[in-house]
């Protein structure tokens, strides 16, 4: 290969082949590895162990931001910079702030939760070795991928192919990077 | 058993009881591969257009430029041209508002109440559902935003410096409207767009093997890079999963905040503590009318039959019913309360609904809302595809006039007979009204024709083979 080695990618046809694969990675040791899925597969995570996402607490925060947002805006604005009587009532209460304190949690919330997400993801990403495969296409259609990176310390061309084969993994290519 | 023989006296107990095996309905007909998914929806994309297509374009495109030239003379002019006078100043302006802000909540229901149920049939439907939605608050806003008159200061909804260093009032629903509102046009955005990511990837992708290299690039810009990792999945499950959880709430606010502008008021007819359920009960029935009118046809043209099954649409008419039926009572409600209020003034605002100058509208709505939902307790009716697809228009006609009575009859007839009119819409008002349809209609082609109607991912997701544990335990 002239290129530099990305890793090994597999290609498994059903999502049952590739949930027994993706144990069997899992207890190898490997740690850079990852499944391509055209959806998201239920229990894979479990079998790559894949801990649970983070993406609540960036969700948490981004409410709690809102909230806060919600009523000090309602609150500066009426009670401190420019206090001016409307129908008798308060220049500030947390009864009428309300509404706009709960839909401004909802909306900081709501871009927290995908900023977050992507944060975590690593995307927009302009490159990726895995989109470079001949057979991607399929991959986001029919077919399930295993890539196991050369930059796992229990990568080895010949075990890891081996290991990936015994799995039942067909195609297997290696990756330029 | 030797248990029970010992201690016949006991009453028999079961050792243990086996939970019911309930038939699943088939989400996917015909047993269909993932591949064929995917070619169904994407070939809807990349076929060449179909002539139909461009007839129902350019019809919608006649019918938006009514709206177009509606709103110019009205920024030409003043909003003296729309038919408001005394003491009916608020009129078709906040009906078609309510109407098309309604209509909305349906997607956002069938994408995030019914995935927080786990109820999987949504799956073949919320993306058109939740497109739907986007383009309904887009009609919705133009009205607002133009009622505003000088349309140019309509920033002034929004809490940002200006010169006059004065702030919004924000003890008003009214503001809290404008916060409402934007928050869930944005937030619909945003839910949308997540759901399509996977999908972008897909055409991306199929249009870089066809070798079509500036459709790939335009798809491959909106798909951000998306490639299926699992690890990338994970967190995607979860920010869709907390989106469909902040959304419930914020489709249940929205349509409240919306009943806010008339409950928060003192007008007889409006000044109701049921407002809230019930302005969010019809919001999704008229919203469920709207997407069986959409997705019916929708299903016949594309042969959508395999994934739009007759499941799914007796799902719809069963929510259309629930709800139509929740409407029927509120309104029924509504008298009750008035009499048993023992308010005069409040008493003669529903007579006069019922029996005044506004009763012909009172009982289209009554006709269309309380009465069309009712055929769909009978399975013959929702197995009766053309007949469904014509109740769901009567319900979205229904629920117009349900606004109108509303709004209308409550401000004519309010409390000093010196004070009474009849309001009637001017030429401007209807012509921008209806060149709403034209302006739904014309992103809704536009969605069709360019991103795929259904969640490929999501429908894959619930087919059998997507199940690695298939004919195994469930642990």
């Amino acid at each position: 290969m002239s290129a530099q080695s990305y890793g090994l990618i597999a290609t498994f046809d059903t999502a049952a082949g590739l949930y027994q694969a993706a144990q069997q990675v899992r207890d190898a040791g490997f740690k850079h590895w990852d499944c391509i899925t055209p959806f998201p597969v239920h229990g894979l995570d479990k079998a790559m162990g894949v801990k649970r996402s983070i993406v609540p607490r960036f969700s948490l925060a981004g409410g709690i931001t809102g909230f806060i947002t919600g009523m000090s805006l309602i609150w500066w604005t009426g009670a401190v910079d420019y206090p001016l009587i409307v129908g008798g009532k308060p220049y500030f209460s947390p009864m009428f702030a309300f509404p706009v304190a709960y839909e401004l949690t909802i909306l900081f919330t709501a871009f927290a939760t995908i900023g977050g997400m992507f944060f975590l993801n690593g995307l927009p990403k302009h490159y990726h070795a895995v989109l470079k495969h001949d057979q991607i296409v399929r991959g986001m259609d029919d077919q399930f991928f295993i890539v196991i990176e050369s930059r796992d310390p229990r990568f080895n061309a010949t075990n890891t192919r081996a290991l990936l084969e015994k799995a039942g993994g067909t195609d297997i290519k290696e990756l330029e990077a | 058993m030797a248990h029970a023989d010992s201690a016949h006296s006991a009453p028999a107990i079961l050792q243990e009881v086996k939970p019911a095996v309930l038939p699943r309905a088939t989400l996917v007909e015909n047993n269909r591969s993932f591949a064929w998914i995917t070619e169904k929806i994407c070939s809807i994309i990349e076929g060449k257009t179909p002539t139909w297509w461009w007839v129902c374009f350019i019809v919608a495109c006649f019918v938006a430029s009514f709206t177009v030239a509606g709103i110019t003379y009205l920024v030409a002019t003043g909003v003296g041209v729309w038919g408001h006078a005394n003491p009916v100043n608020w009129a078709w302006d906040i009906v078609n508002f309510v109407f098309w802000i309604g209509i909305g909540h349906a997607g956002t229901l069938i994408s995030a109440i019914l995935c927080l149920l786990r109820q999987k049939w949504r799956t073949s439907i919320n993306r058109a559902a939740e497109a739907m939605t986007i383009f309904a608050v887009v009609c919705a806003a133009i009205f607002p935003v133009f009622h505003v008159g000088r349309v140019w200061y309509a920033w002034y909804l929004f809490p940002i410096p200006n010169s006059n260093v004065i702030w919004q009032n924000f003890r008003s629903p009214l503001e809290w409207d404008v916060f409402a509102v934007s928050t869930y046009g944005t937030v619909s955005v945003l839910f949308w767009y997540v759901g399509l990511i996977p999908d972008l990837a897909v055409l991306r992708d199929r249009f870089y093997a066809a070798g079509n290299k500036l459709r790939s690039f335009l798809y491959g810009l909106f798909a951000l890079g998306w490639r299926g990792s699992n690890r990338h999945w994970s967190n995607y499950e979860m920010a869709y999963l907390i989106l469909a959880g902040v959304s419930t709430p914020l489709v249940l606010s929205v349509h409240t905040i919306v009943s806010f502008d008339f409950a928060v008021s003192l007008l007889p007819g409006w000044h109701t503590t049921i407002f809230p359920p019930y302005f969010v009960a019809g919001a999704i029935f008229s919203g469920f009318g709207m997407v069986l009118t959409l997705m019916l046809p929708l299903r016949a043209i594309y042969k959508l039959e395999d994934l739009i099954t007759q499941y799914h649409i007796d799902c719809m008419c069963k929510i259309t019913l629930a709800t139509g039926t929740i409407v029927g009572y509120a309104y029924a409600m509504e008298f009750f309360i008035a009499w048993y209020g023992a308010n005069p003034y409040e008493g003669f605002a529903f007579i006069n609904r019922a029996f005044g100058h506004y009763a012909w509208a009172y009982w289209i709505m009554i006709a269309c809302n309380v009465i069309t939902p009712q055929f769909f307790w009978f399975k013959k009716v929702r197995q009766n595809t053309a007949f469904v697809w014509i109740l769901s228009i009567f319900v979205n006609v229904g629920m117009w006039f349900e606004r109108f009575v509303i709004i209308v009859t409550s401000l004519a007839r309010d409390f000093l007979p010196s004070s009474w009119g009849y309001y009637s819409p001017s030429i401007v008002e209807i012509f921008t009204f209806f060149g709403t349809f034209g302006v739904f209609s014309v992103l809704f082609l536009l969605f069709i024709r360019f991103l795929p109607i259904m969640p490929m991912a999501e429908l894959k997701a619930v087919t059998p083979q997507a199940d690695v544990h298939a004919g195994h335990d469930h642990h």
